[in-house]
């Protein structure tokens, strides 16, 4: 579904991504895990489509087109989403109207007729109870005035809305109490099925103790040094990153 | 006299002289005192510079260097360019200034007056002699001065007390062919307990570098509620000054929404007099400027009540060169205790050569008052825009939802659906081709 090879990607002259490889298979979790500054949030702005981060080497292919030739809207339509680290309060656009106006784009795009106002509404209530987002939230500005978890929460609400194939989580845990983050975790794993695949970038194992990956890869100076079963994610979060640093520096 | 002021003068006397030879002779010798108090005024005012501080961004010396002509427009009149689709109301038309009754529909009824100023002077002296020239202040202002000494014709609505316009009034003020210019004069006055709203619009037929110096005098007495929209949608080489005056006498309700599209050097003066206790009064504007467009919009509000309330809110979006002038003004005098005044301006400025100079000013002299003003200038949120167009939405689409979401808290208190409706749409089509 999703394979990056060799990427090299810099921000304002600086390289960030040296030859970073990665492939998702539909129906798999990945979580990418790495200290600060290792390039986890380069490669969420990457995939999204961020026009501030030069690709300096390297290919990426979604469901067999050329990503890094699409544009940002074009990405999402083709079935990638990104839940934002931290979300954009917008305000005078409700949630409401975004999502219709985000939806239809999509379906045109795919060829779909728009959908009816009724399916739509149906569908809001149905996705905002997976995420126990209050009526009133969704209805108001987009983001606008909602605490640390609800933003979180509205992001798992749109990515509901949207049925991705592929979503990046770019650390959608950091900030949020255990009720939120239980909430949230239980809106991905529903929506989890053999066709779509999710990507968890995150600093902490927390997170994977609710969202169960296949795979966990370890991001270090722009780069996958290590990958492994759910495993490793406890095996990091006992020794720290550290002891890959070792490994190596040894090797 | 030094050569700056004698080349001033000069300019004057030839700007004015133009104006001079059309004017006409008021049969009423209250009106002809007032119009010709105004000549005498005239002379002796001078027309503001930047050097005077209620016109100190706004140059309005091209608008001066101008040879205009006054003449009726050429037949057919072509009203396409006013139409407000679904709009159901009783219009007054003037073309160049001069009305056109068959384009209008006179009403002369028990409840109210719609009627073309002429007439309403000539049949009912006595009701225009107790508010006409009574408010807006001639001895002080020149383009005021300009309008009372040579205005020719204009809009009289007078609503009786307790009259209810079942539909809003519809001022249309077309201008066609070159360097046309006019002083349409109007007088609203909605009497006790009354109710109705008024559409005055400015547009543009046909024709380049004309001038409007319009005044408008509003009476709101006690109990009444009226509700005024500004239009000004003239074509980018008309060059438009408008004076709003307004007077609210006690439990009365004023809203007036400016919303200018159009127009070279735009100038507006919306003063409102709140003369009464528990008034409410509410001013909104939305200028959208490009090129090398000039609006300033100048407003006041004059509390020497108690009790009552203010909103203020203007939003710019200037693109291009273009510049914006906002300065409110909010007086709350000593009496006026318990006031709530609340002003506001936002502005985004869409490119690196755009300008806004936004000046909001209360002066207080109660102690006992709710009072805030704000001013914001920014550019378009790129983050925003880069949020919407993750989620599929493309960048134009995504660029159009911030412009409306931006203007939504204007729009939303226009009243009129299908006026609300036509202004949407003009936003659309305007960033369609520029974002």
């Amino acid at each position: 579904m999703l394979n990056i090879k060799n990427l090299h990607a810099s921000v304002e002259g600086k390289q960030i991504l040296k030859g970073l490889d990665l492939q998702v298979e539909p129906g798999s979790v990945h979580a990418i895990m790495g200290p600060n500054g290792s390039g986890k949030s380069t490669l969420a702005s990457v995939l999204a489509g961020r026009e501030e981060y030069e690709i300096d080497e390297g290919e990426v292919s979604f469901l067999g087109k050329d990503l890094l030739d699409l544009s940002a809207e074009d990405r999402a339509r083709e079935g990638l989403f990104l839940a934002f680290q931290y979300p954009i309060e917008i305000p005078g656009v409700s949630n409401i109207n975004f999502l219709k106006t985000a939806l239809n784009e999509i379906r045109e795009y795919n060829g779909l007729p728009a959908m009816s106002a009724k399916d739509f509404l149906k569908r809001v209530k149905e996705k905002q109870a997976l995420v126990e987002l209050s009526g009133n939230l969704a209805r108001r500005s987009v983001n606008e005035g909602f605490s640390g978890g609800e933003k979180k929460r509205n992001e798992i609400f749109q990515m509901a809305m949207l049925e991705p194939k592929l979503s990046v989580l770019d650390e959608t845990d950091s900030g949020l109490d255990i009720d939120a983050l239980r909430i949230v975790a239980n809106g991905v794993n529903t929506l989890r099925s053999e066709d779509n695949a999710t990507v968890v970038i995150t600093h902490y194992q927390r997170l994977l103790d609710y969202i169960v990956p296949d795979f966990v890869h370890v991001l270090y100076q722009g780069r996958i040094v290590k990958s492994g079963p759910k495993e490793l994610a406890l095996e990091l979060e006992e020794k720290g990153y550290d002891w890959i640093k070792e490994e190596l520096e040894l090797a | 006299m030094d050569t700056i002021t004698k080349a001033t003068q000069s300019q004057k006397e030839k700007f004015l002289s133009q104006f001079k030879e059309n004017c006409c002779i008021d049969t009423n010798r209250d009106l002809q005192n007032i119009r010709e108090a105004a000549q005498a005024a005239l002379e002796k005012l001078n027309f503001p510079t930047t050097r005077d501080e209620y016109w100190k961004y706004t140059r309005i010396a091209p608008i001066l260097r101008g040879t205009y002509h006054q003449m009726p427009g050429s037949e057919p009149v072509d009203l396409g360019p006013t139409l407000i689709e679904n709009m159901d109301s009783y219009d007054l038309v003037f073309v160049n200034g001069y009305f056109s009754p068959e384009h209008s529909s006179r009403l002369e009824s028990e409840s109210w007056l719609v009627l073309p100023l002429s007439e309403a002077r000539n049949n009912y002296p006595e009701l225009i002699t107790k508010h006409y020239g009574q408010y807006a202040d001639y001895e002080k202002h020149a383009f005021t001065a300009l309008n009372t000494a040579y205005c020719q014709e204009g809009a009289c609505i007078l609503l009786k007390d307790n009259a209810q316009l079942d539909k809003p009034v519809r001022i249309i003020n077309l201008t066609q062919g070159d360097a046309i210019a006019y002083h349409p004069r109007n007088l609203l006055v909605f009497g006790k307990g009354s109710k109705g709203a008024v559409l005055l619009s400015y547009e543009t037929g046909s024709g380049n570098h004309a001038f409007t110096n319009a005044v408008s005098e509003i009476v709101v007495q006690e109990n009444a509620h009226a509700e005024l929209f500004l239009m000004q949608h003239k074509s980018d080489t008309n060059s438009h000054i408008e004076t709003t005056q307004v007077f609210q006498e006690k439990n009365s309700q004023f809203q007036a929404t400016t919303i200018t599209l159009k127009g070279k050097i735009v100038r507006n003066n919306l003063n409102v007099v709140v003369d009464g206790e528990n008034c409410l009064t509410r001013i909104n504007g939305i200028y959208l400027t490009r090129g090398k467009q000039h609006v300033d919009n100048h407003t006041m509000i004059d509390h020497r009540q108690p009790h009552c309330e203010s909103h203020e809110l203007y939003k710019g979006i200037m693109n291009e060169s273009s510049t914006g002038v906002f300065n409110g003004k909010v007086f709350v005098r000593q009496y006026a205790q318990k006031t709530n005044a609340f002003q506001s301006n936002q502005n985004i400025l869409l490119t690196d050569q755009a300008t806004i100079n936004s000046k909001p000013e209360l002066e207080i002299y109660a102690d006992d008052v709710k009072c805030s003003h704000g001013s914001t200038t920014g550019q378009f949120d790129e983050e925003a825009v880069f949020y919407l167009r993750s989620r599929g939405i493309g960048e134009a689409s995504a660029r159009k939802l911030m412009i409306n979401a931006f203007a939504a808290d204007v729009l939303e208190y226009i009243s009129i659906e299908p006026l609300r409706d036509r202004i949407e749409a003009y936003i659309e089509e305007r960033y369609e081709t520029v974002l």
